[in-house]
């Protein structure tokens, strides 16, 4: 099976503190650390383990900068075939409506089966997956928690109310946005990193894909960020100071006072 | 001494017997050769390691852990009976060959024991055949009746084979009444021709038997004789050849094991003895993987061990129910290479050992606290092992998702918590802590005399950053002139190294290295032992380091810190020894030395202290993994506090406050014990001149 994988690089906020810059309509970024997403990592774990199961492929691609070439170079590392970056300055400032514009050119240019994006990007809105599939016309499926590879089609479950299962068949070629949990990612190390320090990851531009400067970009964007802020600190909480039996039945109190208990 | 009648003429009742006899010593020798040359197979295979240096050292270790068995007596009823039996067998062996040659060439005396001497030597091996075969009884009633718990195997880890020992045991028995019986019956029949009998020890158990059969008949006696013969040599070879199929192996391998054991404390092997750092890229496969990639020296360990216990016995991990024991690690290994490495039959290839013998979460259970080495009788090593295998999980990936994260934001970030840099002294700025102590941060202008390495949990943790503080205060009290490095400073990388990923650990010592050597500092303290060890051990040409424990007991001795007294008199205070600063470094006394020097301050010892000191639960990456366990190593060191009469622990190391600290709370014993770190309570209790603590202002590092 030939697997694409959409992979994003963001701050990775597990690791940063993150502040506002001054302006206010984005986060100070000189001191981030940045790294895979880690629903796109996740995805790439999956299509490697299907790809172990029924042979094929995987190919990671990101639309961005030189910089994102970092996160290619991870997910090489952790045993994907090949790596493209997506990178020109016209695609500068897009949104995911042009971000999947992209990546439907991208995708036109090979023959890929099935095409895994993360369940969403920590800076993203978890919509370039579904824009993605309605333009190449392929069907669609988020949240996915499983892949079962069968005839022509997957056996998928994404998880809903209460922790239940829905299972659902999808035929192939498909799109999945797949969410963590799904497996447990290999872990790349400093020599894994190294191994693939001289791979060729090559950049492919408007001109090698063929997208019209009018459909990408920042003045094809519709939706545009206009400002972040940080929520003003509510009262401090209170904090309960007695024995164990004396707080929980405290607690047990406050909430039935506030309408939680019946 | 020739005549029909003469005392060696007796020798020749074994004649008849002759032809038997050497088709049974060449049968017995080949056979035991051609097992000994199979076992040597996965050896062969394995990888290099070098041992052949420094042959006067590992001779001393022959001489004090083989020949003078060192670590028997640590267990003081089945040491002692160990002592015996080996001092028995030593002593033994000559008398045992010189039976076996007596069968085949009539008359034959070992050269050297003849007259005077050979009836010393007779006497003396007359009491060691007795003492070895009342030991095996006294051993036999000891597995059987009494079973000590520590030979017991839990279900998780496989079956035991009690029957095996008693059996082995049984036929050492039998070896010692064969040969008693054959001396027996020969003095018996000298003196049934009233020859000058040679006359045995006196109430040994050749005597008893002699004096048992003395009125037989001689041709009965001859039958006794030639029998006895006949089962110590049937006895002799069988439990030779039967030996390397089981934990008696170490018999014959424990005086290689011991002459070939590690030599340097805290130290780790490197991924590949015969690669340099620079080239480990070449390396197709990093760490143990298959058997094959244990080096040969590790697999002579697996051969060795003698199932004993004793490192279970003292393995915090097997005592708080994690899936490993050291014990099972090792014969779990032998049984394996028994198996694919058959005595009969082509050695068949090897599956990877992770998920067939070995379970991830057995490999990742070690905390690398080394009671299990410092335990074993035989040296046999464990840590390597353990370190060997987690970088072939970490190689394949194979890693806990609980880990990954601390270890990719140590390769990003230098810390495990993935805090920034410039954060890393932010432990300094603390406003109290600024106006009495001003720490220095060492760069191209300031230049300072020691440097104060502080590691990753002292400079983030908010609980901790206390004891780089008192560190701190210390050092200024008496004038040190010392700096950190601040931001310029990494992780030290011990546990990176530990569990398994040695290129992001040859990353951080690299930077560390070149930041240290640039600040031209002579000499490093640290009040972190893991820190201290990863600069002894993993460093290298650094300036000498040492721990914040050391620099006081001198500093106490020296006079230049003196103590104000004690002034609750109901604490009583237990040192927990940190194993990189006891086991892996030696450093027991200094720690207690400045404890003792505070006075009316009540010290109380733990029964497991010193070297047989109780892991609080590991250190570093240790605390981002979650293990599977019935309970905290920590929860059960500090009821052992509790039971020692103490109810402040002090300990040297942060990562032991953190694990006590949260064990104190899990045990439900808050209020009842406490923890402080050594440094924190000589902060505390430093006398210092003429002002109030609180209103002296120190230039720290000035």
């Amino acid at each position: 099976m030939e697997i694409l994988v959409c992979a994003r690089r963001v701050p990775d906020t597990s690791e940063n503190e993150i502040e506002l810059n001054a302006s206010g309509n984005d986060i100070e970024r000189d001191e981030l650390v940045y790294s895979v997403n880690e629903p796109d990592n996740y995805a790439v774990e999956e299509a490697l383990q299907i790809r172990d199961r029924v042979g094929g492929s995987v190919s990671v691609v990101t639309v961005g900068s030189e910089e994102d070439e970092e996160v290619l170079r991870r997910e090489l590392a952790m045993g994907a075939n090949s790596a493209v970056l997506i990178s020109d300055e016209t695609f500068v400032g897009s949104d995911g409506r042009g971000t999947a514009t992209i990546l439907k050119s991208f995708v036109k240019k090979g023959h890929y089966d099935l095409i895994l994006t993360g369940v969403q990007a920590d800076d993203g809105a978890a919509q370039v997956g579904g824009m993605l599939a309605a333009m190449l016309d392929y069907p669609f499926a988020s949240l996915v928690n499983s892949i079962q590879v069968l005839e022509g089609k997957l056996k998928i479950s994404r998880e809903i109310e209460g922790g239940n299962r829905e299972i659902s068949e999808i035929d192939l070629p498909c799109v999945l946005s797949i969410q963590t949990g799904i497996n447990e990612p290999r872990y790349v190390g400093m020599r894994g990193i190294r191994q693939v320090a001289s791979v060729p990851i090559p950049t492919l531009g408007l001109s090698d894909l063929g997208v019209e400067t009018a459909s990408v970009g920042e003045t094809a964007a519709k939706v545009k960020r206009v400002k972040y802020f940080i929520p003003v600190l509510a009262k401090g909480a209170e904090m309960l100071a007695g024995s164990r039996e004396e707080n929980a039945e405290k607690v047990f109190e406050l909430i039935a006072a506030k309408g939680g208990l019946k | 001494m020739v005549g029909a009648f003469s005392p060696s003429r007796i020798t020749d009742w074994l004649i008849p017997g002759r032809e038997l006899f050497l088709a049974i010593h060449v049968a017995g020798v080949a056979c035991f050769f051609y097992i000994v040359a199979k076992r040597f197979v996965p050896l062969i295979r394995a990888q290099r390691d070098p041992r052949f240096d420094q042959p006067w050292s590992r001779l001393r270790n022959v001489l004090q852990y083989w020949l003078f068995q060192w670590k028997h007596p640590r267990y003081k009823f089945a040491g002692t009976l160990h002592i015996l039996i080996f001092a028995g067998f030593i002593l033994l062996a000559t008398r045992a060959f010189s039976i076996l040659i007596v069968g085949v060439v009539p008359n034959f005396v070992m050269p050297g024991l003849s007259g005077r001497t050979g009836h010393i030597y007779n006497v003396i091996t007359d009491y060691a055949a007795t003492v070895v075969f009342l030991c095996m009884v006294v051993a036999i009633v000891r597995r059987v009746v009494f079973k000590p718990a520590r030979y017991a195997v839990p279900a998780k880890f496989g079956k035991g084979h009690p029957a095996d020992a008693v059996f082995l045991l049984s036929l050492i028995a039998l070896l010692m009444v064969a040969d008693s019986l054959f001396a027996a019956s020969q003095a018996a029949g000298f003196a049934r021709k009233a020859e000058a009998a040679e006359s045995l020890a006196l109430l040994s158990m050749p005597w008893l038997l002699q004096a048992a059969i003395a009125s037989t008949s001689l041709a009965t006696l001859w039958v006794l004789n030639v029998s006895a013969y006949l089962v110590h040599e049937l006895a002799f070879y069988f439990l030779l050849c039967y030996r390397p199929f089981g934990i008696q192996f170490h018999v014959e391998t424990s005086l290689f094991s011991i002459y070939f054991a590690k030599l340097q404390r805290g130290t780790l092997k490197p991924v590949r003895w015969d690669v340099a750092d620079a080239n480990l890229d070449q390396v197709k496969s990093f760490g143990v993987k298959t058997f094959e990639d244990f080096t040969w020296k590790h697999i002579l360990d697996f051969y060795s061990c003698a199932d004993c216990g004793r490192c279970a016995d003292n393995c915090p991990s097997y005592a708080a129910g994690r899936p490993l024991a050291p014990r099972f690690f090792t014969t779990k290994a032998r049984d394996y290479a028994f198996q694919h490495y058959p005595v009969l039959g082509k050695a068949n290839n090897s599956k990877p050992l992770i998920g067939t013998i070995y379970s991830e979460d057995e490999v990742w259970s070690c905390t690398t606290c080394g009671a299990c080495e410092e335990e074993c009788p035989l040296l046999v090593e464990y840590i390597d092992k353990i370190v060997d295998l987690r970088r072939g999980m970490i190689d394949d990936g194979n890693v806990p998702q609980s880990l990954q994260k601390p270890l990719k934001a140590l390769e990003s970030r230098g810390n495990p918590y993935g805090k920034t840099e410039k954060k890393r002294s932010d432990w300094i700025k603390a406003a109290e802590f600024q106006q009495t102590c001003k720490v220095r941060t060492a760069d191209a202008k300031t230049r300072a005399k020691t440097l104060y390495f502080v590691d990753s949990i002292t400079s983030y943790d908010d609980r901790m950053q206390s004891i780089g503080r008192a560190t701190a205060r210390v050092l200024g009290h008496v004038g040190e002139d010392f700096a950190i490095l601040g931001s310029a400073e990494k992780d030290s990388g011990h546990e990176v190294r530990r569990f398994g990923e040695e290129l992001l650990f040859q990353a951080l010592r690299d930077h560390n290295t070149e930041a240290i050597l640039a600040t031209g500092v002579q000499r490093i303290i640290t009040s972190d032992p893991h820190a201290l060890n990863a600069l002894r051990h993993d460093y290298k040409d650094l300036p000498p380091v040492e721990h914040i424990s050391q620099f006081l007991a001198r500093e106490v001795k020296a006079g230049t810190i003196q103590f104000n007294s004690v002034e609750d008199d109901t604490k009583v205070y237990a040192y927990h020894d940190p194993c990189y600063l006891g086991r892996h470094n030696q450093v027991y006394d200094d720690p207690r030395s400045v404890l003792d020097a505070i006075p009316g301050l009540k010290r109380v010892e733990m029964k497991r202290s010193k070297d047989r000191s109780f892991c609080c639960g590991g250190g570093g990456l240790m605390l981002f993994y979650e293990p599977k366990e019935e309970q905290r190593m920590g929860v059960l060191r500090v009821k052992m506090a509790a039971e020692a009469g103490a109810n402040v622990m002090v300990t040297a190391c942060p990562f032991c406050m953190t694990n006590i600290e949260d064990a104190i709370k899990v045990a439900g014993l808050e209020g009842k014990m406490s923890v402080t770190d050594l440094a924190e309570l000589a902060d505390q209790q430093i006398t210092r001149a003429v002002h109030a603590p609180e209103f002296e202002t120190v230039t720290c590092g000035g």
